[in-house]
This record gives C-alpha cells, structure tokens and sequence, in this order.
C-alpha cells in the first residue's frame, strides 16, 4: 500500500467515526432541550428523566466527537501538510469560528450536564440552548472548510497576490457553502432523530411500552420527520449546484459517461468506467437533465469531457450516491408509517410490532446516508484536494510510516467504537413511578436500569401534589413485593443496564444478590460494617450502598 | 546576537497573533495541563484512600475538562491558520510523536468518557481506568518533548520546504527527554496543588503531600536541565541569558513561594503561585524562542498567513473572547468560584448529585468507596425545589425506615 492510499484511508476512517458522533453530539441536544423544555412546561417527570438521559448521551457522544475531531485537526498536517500549507490560510477562518463554536458548547455542556443541581430549572434549560445551537454552528464552519476544497473561490488571488486575499468572502461568499451546510447538518438532525427513535422502538419490541418511551420515540420522530422531508429538497439544491459547479462530480455521481442531451436518470447499476456502461441500472429518460437543468433536453456533460486521470472512482461515487438517495427515501417512508400508525392507533403506536421493527430496521439510515453522502462528496471531488488547484497525491506527507499509523489508528477506532457500544446499550432509564411504570403492569416497566433502591441522587423536582404512589419505583421495577417504598423516587438516575437484562422482568440484579439487598435494604443498612460492603465488585450492591450510608463520613 | 529574518512590511500583526497563540498554549498548560496531572495521580494513587482520590480527581475535572481541552484545538487551528508553513513543517517532522500525542489524546478522553469508580467499574470499565492514567502521563511527556524539539534545531526545512529531522538531536537528546518529564512534573504538580484547594481533610494531606513530592520533581529536573540547555540548546540559551533571565528568575522564586506556600498549608495562596510560575516559565521559553517558530529556519516573519487572515485572525478573536470569557467565568464561577464543593467532601450528597446526574453510571456508583455523610444530613442545597438529596443520594428512604 503507498502513503497516498493509506493516507486516504486513515482520513476516511477518521473522519467517519468521527462524523457519527459528531451527528449525534450535533442531534442530541435538540432532543434533550426538547425534553427539559416540555418538563418545565407540563412538569411532567417523564420529560425530566429524558432530559437527563439524553444530557447523558449528548456527554458522550460530544466527548467522543472532541477527540476524534482533535484528532482530524492534527491529521489534516499530519496527513497533508502540503495542502494544509496552501489551505490554512483560506480555511482557518472557518476553523477559528468552529474553534469558537466548539469552545462555547464545551463551556455551556459543562454547566448542562454538571449544573441540575447548582442552577435553577430555566436557567439550566437556558444553558442547553448554547448546546445547541453551537454545535450546529460548528457543524456549518467546518463545512464551509470544506466547500472551499471543493469550490476555491478567490485562490487565484491567494496564490498570486496573497495581500489581497479576503478570507471572509473566499469562505462565505462561496455559493457551495449555504445548501452543503444546510443539508449535512439537517443529516445530523436525521442522523441522530432515527437512532434514537430505533432505541425505543428497540424497547418496545422487549416490552417496554410506557408513556415516557412513547413521548421519547414521537419527540425523536418529530425531528426525525422534519429533517428526513427537508432533505430532498437541500439535496436538490446541492446536486444542481454541483452540476453547475462541478460537472465532473456530477457526471460520477450519476454514471453519466458520455456527454449527452436529455440524458436519463440512472437508478442503480453499477458503472464500468471500462466500457462506459451502467448493468442493471433502471433509466428514467430525461429526468436527469431535468433535475440538473430544469429542462428534459438539457445536454449533460459527462466524463468524456476530461481527461481519465481527472476521474474520480465512477463505481464508488454513483453507489454510494444510489444508497444515500435510497436511505432518505425510506427514512421518509418509515416517517409517514409512524405518523399514519400514530393517528389510527392513538397511544398504542408502541404495540404495533410491524412498524417498531421496520423503525429499529431504520435507526441506521441516518447515518448511513450521512456517511454515504460524504463519501459522494469527497470521493467525487477526487483526484483534486482543492479542485483544480491542488492534486491530492501533491499533498500527501513525505513521512514514512503512513500505513503504520493507517493500522494503529483503526485499530484504536474500533476499539472505541467496540466500547462505546458497550456503554450506550447500558444506559437505560430509571422507572418514573406513574409514568414508565403503571401499577399492574407485572414488573414491565422499567428498562432493566437502575431500581429505585439503588439509584444515585438526582435532583428530582417535587411534583407538585402528584404523591408517587408506594407502588413505588422499586417494586414496580423488581417486580418484587417487599421492596422498601421509595418516598419522593420521582426520578432516577438512569443507570447502566446488564447487556442483555432487558427481559422486562428484573431490572437490576448486575450481581447475585442484588434482588434480596434490595429487600433488605435497610435493616442492611442499621447493621452494616463499616467500609464497603462485602466483597469487592461482586458484593451485593444494596448492601455496599446500604453500608456506605451508615459509614460515618471519614474527614 | 542572533540574526532575525523579518519577512517584508509591518511585523506587527505577526506578533500580535503569536502572542494570542503563545496565551492560548498558556491556557492549555495552566488547565489543559492541570487535567494531564490529575491523570498522572489518577495512575499513581496509592493508599488506603487510593479511590477517593480518583473520586475527587474525577469530580475536579468533570465539569471543566472538555473546556480546558479545547485550548488545545484553539492554539492548533491558530497555528495552520496564521503560520501554515510551520503547521505542514511540524506536521512532517513530527509525524511519529505527534500520532503518538493524537492516539494519548483520543485514548485519554475515551477514557475520562468510560471510566468509572473502581468498586463500580465493570467489563471493559475496569481497563479504561488504568488507560486514563497512563495515556495522561505520556501524552503531556510528548508535548514537552517537541517544545524541546523545536527548540533543539534538530529540525531543518529548506528554502523549497523539504523537512529533515535528526531524531536524535530532535528527539532521543537528553534534552529532550528531559523538558518532556520535567512537564509532566510540573503538570502533576499544578493537579496536586488545585487539588489541595478543593479537597479536605485526609485527602487534602494526601494532595498536599504529592504536591510537595512533585515540587521536589520540578526542581530536581530543572537543575539537571541547566547545564544541558547551553549545549542543546545553545541558541535558546544565549537568548535567555540575554532577555529571559529576570523571566527564568521569576520561575524559580515562584516554584518555591508556592512550594513554601503549600508547605504551609496556604492552599489558596499556592494555586495563584503555581500558576503564576508555569505562565512565567513557558513565557520565559517563548522568550527565548522567539522569533522563531522552528529553530532555525522557521520564523514567525517567515511562515506567516496573509496578512488579511492575520488581521481576520485578529479581529475574530477578540469577538470570539466576547463569548467565551463570560461563559467561562459563569463555568468556573458555577463549579469552582469560591467553591460550594470544596467545603463538600468528596462523596458528600452534593457531590455525588452533581457527579451523578453528569455521568451514565453503573447503579453501584451510588455505593463507591467514598464515605457518605449520615442518612439524615439535610442536603446543603435543596435542589430544584428542594428535596433534600441525602435521602435519595441513596434512592432509599432515609435509615430507620424499615422495607414492609
């Protein structure tokens, strides 16, 4: 493998582990204001512990991004230098206000996720919203970095009379930046929307079917739905600015190897740059000058128009372009399905199975059209890094060792992405007594998390009048009589679940044990030992926690 | 005296902009920096309290840390944007090291991200917790060792900007294996310091007693760095010599004031002095660098943006500090102003409320090895609409109160 393929791939794979949790960290937030802002409107507890949880993925996922976008930015030198020496000037402005961006949401993030306790309920949804709208912007400067690559506005006079160079309007001014923006970041929201909402569903399929589940999925689905129809339309923008701007990508995008007048829309196919041709792909004559044009006879210029060491790879671009098209017209499919189901079946979407699957079937479809609509951008853009300026084989490093760090780092990415799917698959919710659990509903209410006996503090907001009934969290969740009533367990902090104890019967046990701590809780906890409890991690959790209460505090 | 190449017309948005980034670098090393060192006795802590101790390293950073990382990722983006030419050049002679730092970065943040405290920890959790040390320490080892590095003139780069690199002066020189322990020294020392202000009791004596361990580090380094730099680094030496010794002066009364300062128990005082002696050291550096970005061929005048993007870069910082400032002051004034927590042992109700409504944690985090104060302690500061905390930091009913 040369530098310049490893050094591709080491891009590839850095950039797209780090777009997922970019999505999400750009998504997650929305939903989380969302939440807390229903919370403090209707002070229902159910929006509560959704806020709460969803701060808790936003944590992660932003973590995540920070380092992996740490990362890109250090790659991009280490990577490219050359390129970075000719392109840090123009594009610095737009990293310089990501770094803004960046450093606000990390600032107010900070504040969300530490602050449920230190500030009041508005000024803490308050700082949600710089959350929020940061990670946006920092989504829409990068991509403006990004447009300049592939339309370099003004880098003839950066090349020849640097003094005169106007970043601002090099970047800004740039008509590739708006509709890119706009449709990547609307891909985040859908991104993140449609995971989220196939988590529930996930749910509801194991039998957890409880109100807050049901406003979790309709919330996810609410901006699920408006992302996923707003995309063909910024789609649409994009792809005619590309055919006027970039004819080249076009031509790949749309396996359009001859130039040709009312030229078809090819559905599919996979294109042989050999022979020019496009098997089993589905042909709509016309449309694709019309889409491109607005008028069915336009000519289409193809790949024929320049030379073959200017194409990028025909195969790869048209795919993955076929599968970002396929994936938004399904995920607006499986919206229209949800609202259809939602409006029959008032308050019982969660039990129609078919439809739960086909959303767990679509929870991907964001990502996979964000990723695959990134891979039609950059590998379309091939074989220039700053089209028409600068090939990409100019700016790749001279270092050796590139296939080296090309294997460590996507080791290190998978492992990351091995342990953070360990992680996210635990975090669960805590029973809301009343809401995810209603009496009777045979210990099918909490998520398999955390059970009231065993749950961390949280600042739980006193619900005005609403007494938890001592059906209490525990005993709903345990399913267990005998379980200790919880006073005022009106939330809970979401715990992690056990891979695989989401049988909707027992939450909790991680350790054996567990069940009868939790029953014993507090005669436990008049005659614990000092100390932890017995036994080092396999020790009964009731007791250990039990035990730590009743420790004098050791100052 | 050395000659300085300065690049045509005003040197003056040149300057200015290094020294945003030099304040940047300054704002990663005083707080970035502190995060590395809390890593550092994350991975060294010992003793009947080894686990409180990680408890309140992790509750020290946890609000802040993700702040204090971006400083990193500022300077960064200041640095291809304003001097690209020493960014590609950095970028090529550093490949190793700086893939080595990335992999320390990712690795760290990760691991802040996953771990959880030891008596809680499961599956891969437990792993995570000794990457978090680990990749704490080495990672702020490879940063001090490129300070030296492109101090050390082992680092060439041609008219045409072809880069060579003599590792071993650059690298594998005493020098530099040195500047890069004596950073992680001086960062573990800050962590212990700002740790002795939000601690109490035997964790306070704990952290009081590391910090004096690791002054004792800083200073033993520094001394056997002395009389390596004028030979390493001859150029940064004259240059100190010429300009920075009242800067390299400060750095040393200043290491010892806070040093006396902790000895005596003047915790507060001592933050402000450890503080005061990192700035002045790096700035004593810088000094001594200056103008060059890459000793010797790599200059601020030389590697410079248009000077439309330096004035961008100028005009957009300021701006940008407009946000940023108040917001950073509202985070620390939330979390670490005249400190709610540090009056809170670690474990307290508050405590753990805070550190539990921020983290996804395993149901057992309620039950870590802190020590609880007792069941009925009112919470210090009911929450929201103020239920005490105590009862439910448990999720149980108060004690006493018997299942049915």
């Amino acid at each position: 493998m040369d530098s310049l393929l490893a050094a591709r791939l080491q891009m590839a794979i850095s950039l797209g582990f780090h777009m997922i949790f970019a999505s999400l960290a750009v998504g997650m937030p929305v939903l989380m204001l969302m939440a807390e802002g229903l919370y403090l409107r209707r002070r229902d507890p159910r929006y509560l512990e959704l806020a709460r949880t969803w701060g808790k993925v936003t944590a992660i996922t932003f973590a995540i991004g920070a380092v992996s976008g740490t990362a890109l930015s250090f790659e991009l030198g280490l990577l490219w230098p050359a390129f970075m020496e000719l392109a840090g000037p123009a594009t610095g402005p737009a990293f310089t206000m990501e770094g803004f961006a960046f450093f606000t949401e990390a600032i107010f993030l900070g504040l969300y996720l530490y602050g449920w306790n230190r500030l009041s309920p508005w000024a803490h949804w308050l700082t949600g919203i710089p959350v929020a709208v940061s990670s946006a912007a920092s989504s829409v400067m990068v991509v403006a970095a990004n447009a300049w690559m592939q339309n370099p506005v003004a880098v003839e006079t950066l090349l020849a009379e640097p003094h005169r160079f106007d970043p601002v309007r090099a970047l800004f001014g740039n008509p590739a930046w708006p509709v890119m923006a706009i449709h990547s970041t609307l891909a985040c929201y859908a991104a993140t929307a449609f995971m989220v909402a196939a988590v529930y569903a996930w749910a509801a399929l194991r039998g957890h079917r409880d109100p807050m589940r049901r406003s979790a999925l309709r919330m996810a689905m609410a901006l699920g739905t408006v992302a996923a129809l707003l995309m063909p339309v910024t789609g649409d923008a994009s792809a005619k600015f590309v055919a006027t701007n970039q004819p080249v990508k076009l031509a790949a995008m749309e396996a359009q190897f001859e130039t040709e007048a009312g030229a078809p829309l090819r559905l599919g196919g996979l294109p042989d740059p050999e022979t020019g041709a496009v098997p089993y792909a589905i042909e709509i004559p016309g449309m694709l000058s019309w889409l491109a044009y607005g008028d069915t006879r336009a000519v289409v210029p193809g790949l024929d128009r320049v030379p073959r060491d200017l194409w990028p790879n025909v195969p790869v671009t048209h795919v993955a372009f076929q599968v970002m098209v396929i994936a938004g017209v399904l995920m607006v499919l499986a919206a229209a399905w949800y609202w259809w189901i939602a409006w029959r079946r008032r308050g019982a979407v969660m039990d129609h199975r078919a439809l739960m699957r086909g959303l767990v079937a679509a929870g991907p479809l964001g990502i996979v059209a964000l990723e695959a609509g990134w891979i039609v951008t950059e590998v379309g853009r091939q074989p220039w890094i700053i089209r028409g300026v600068m090939r990409t084989a100019e700016a790749v490093t001279p270092a050796p060792g590139v296939v080296t760090t090309l294997v460590a780092f996507t080791l290190l990415y998978l492992l990351l992405s091995a342990t953070l799917v360990w992680l996210l698959r635990r975090i669960g919710h805590g029973p809301v007594p009343g809401v995810t659990a209603p009496p009777g509903a045979g210990g099918d209410g909490g998520s398999g998390s955390a059970v009231a006996t065993e749950a961390l503090a949280s600042a739980s907001p006193a619900r005005s009048g609403a007494a938890p009934s001592s059906a209490s969290a525990a005993q709903a969740t345990t399913g267990r009589a005998g379980t200790p009533a919880v006073p005022d367990a009106t939330t809970i902090e979401a715990g992690l679940r056990r891979p695989g104890a989401g049988t909707g019967r027992s939450a909790c046990p991680a350790v054996p044990g567990a069940m009868t701590a939790g029953a014993g809780l507090h005669q436990r906890a008049a005659v614990a030992p000092d100390g932890p409890g017995p036994g080092g991690p396999s020790g009964s959790l009731g007791a250990r926690g039990a035990g730590r209460a009743a420790t004098p505090g050791v100052e | 005296m050395v000659f300085v190449p300065v690049g045509v017309g005003d040197p003056l948005p040149e300057t200015v902009v290094a020294v945003v980034l030099m304040l940047a670098l300054t704002a990663y090393a005083v707080l970035g920096g502190a995060d590395f060192g809390g890593g550092v006795w994350d991975l060294l802590a010992r003793g009947p309290r080894a686990e409180a101790q990680r408890q309140a390293i992790a509750r020290a950073m946890g609000p802040v840390w993700e702040a204090n990382h971006v400083w990193l990722i500022f300077a960064l983006v200041l640095l291809f944007t304003a001097f690209p030419r020493a960014y590609s050049s950095l970028g090529v002679a550093l490949f190793v090291p700086f893939h080595l730092v990335l992999a320390g970065i990712v690795l760290r943040g990760a691991a802040f991200v996953f771990r959880a405290p030891a008596a809680t920890a499961a599956g891969p959790q437990r792993a995570w917790a000794s990457v978090f040390g680990a990749a704490s320490t080495i990672t702020p080892f490879l940063l001090g060792a490129t300070l030296a590095a492109v101090s050390s003139g082992g680092i060439r780069v041609d008219a045409d900007g072809t880069v060579t690199v003599d590792a071993v002066n650059a690298w594998f020189s005493p020098f530099s294996l040195l500047v890069g322990a004596l950073t992680v020294a001086l960062f573990a020392y800050l962590a212990a310091v700002y740790l002795t202000v939000e601690t109490r009791g035997a964790l306070q004596e704990d952290f009081r007693r590391r910090a004096l361990g690791a002054g004792l580090a800083v200073a033993v380094l520094a001394a056997v760095l002395l009389p390596l730099a004028p030979r390493t680094a001859p150029h940064l030496w004259e240059l100190l010599s010429e300009r920075g010794r009242p800067l390299v002066a400060a750095g040393a009364a200043l290491a010892a004031l806070s040093a006396w300062l902790v000895w005596r128990r003047r915790f507060l005082l001592a933050r402000v002095a450890a503080v005061a002696e990192v700035v002045v050291l790096l700035w004593g550096w810088a000094l001594g660098q200056w103008p060059y970005l890459i000793y010797p061929d790599v200059t601020v005048f030389n590697a410079a943006a248009p000077d439309p993007i330096l004035r961008f870069a100028l005009w957009v910082t300021p701006v940008g500090l407009l946000i940023l400032i108040p917001s950073l002051w509202l985070l620390f004034a939330v979390f670490k102003g005249d400190n709610p927590q540090a009056d809170e042992p670690v474990g307290s109700p508050r405590a753990q409320a805070d550190e539990a409504a921020a983290r996804p944690a395993l149901r057992r985090d309620a039950a870590a090895a802190s020590p609880a104060p007792h069941a009925d302690e009112p919470a210090v500061d009911p929450a929201f609409q103020g239920e005490p905390q105590a009862e439910r930091a448990r999720g149980g009913a108060p004690s006493g109160r018997t299942g049915r």
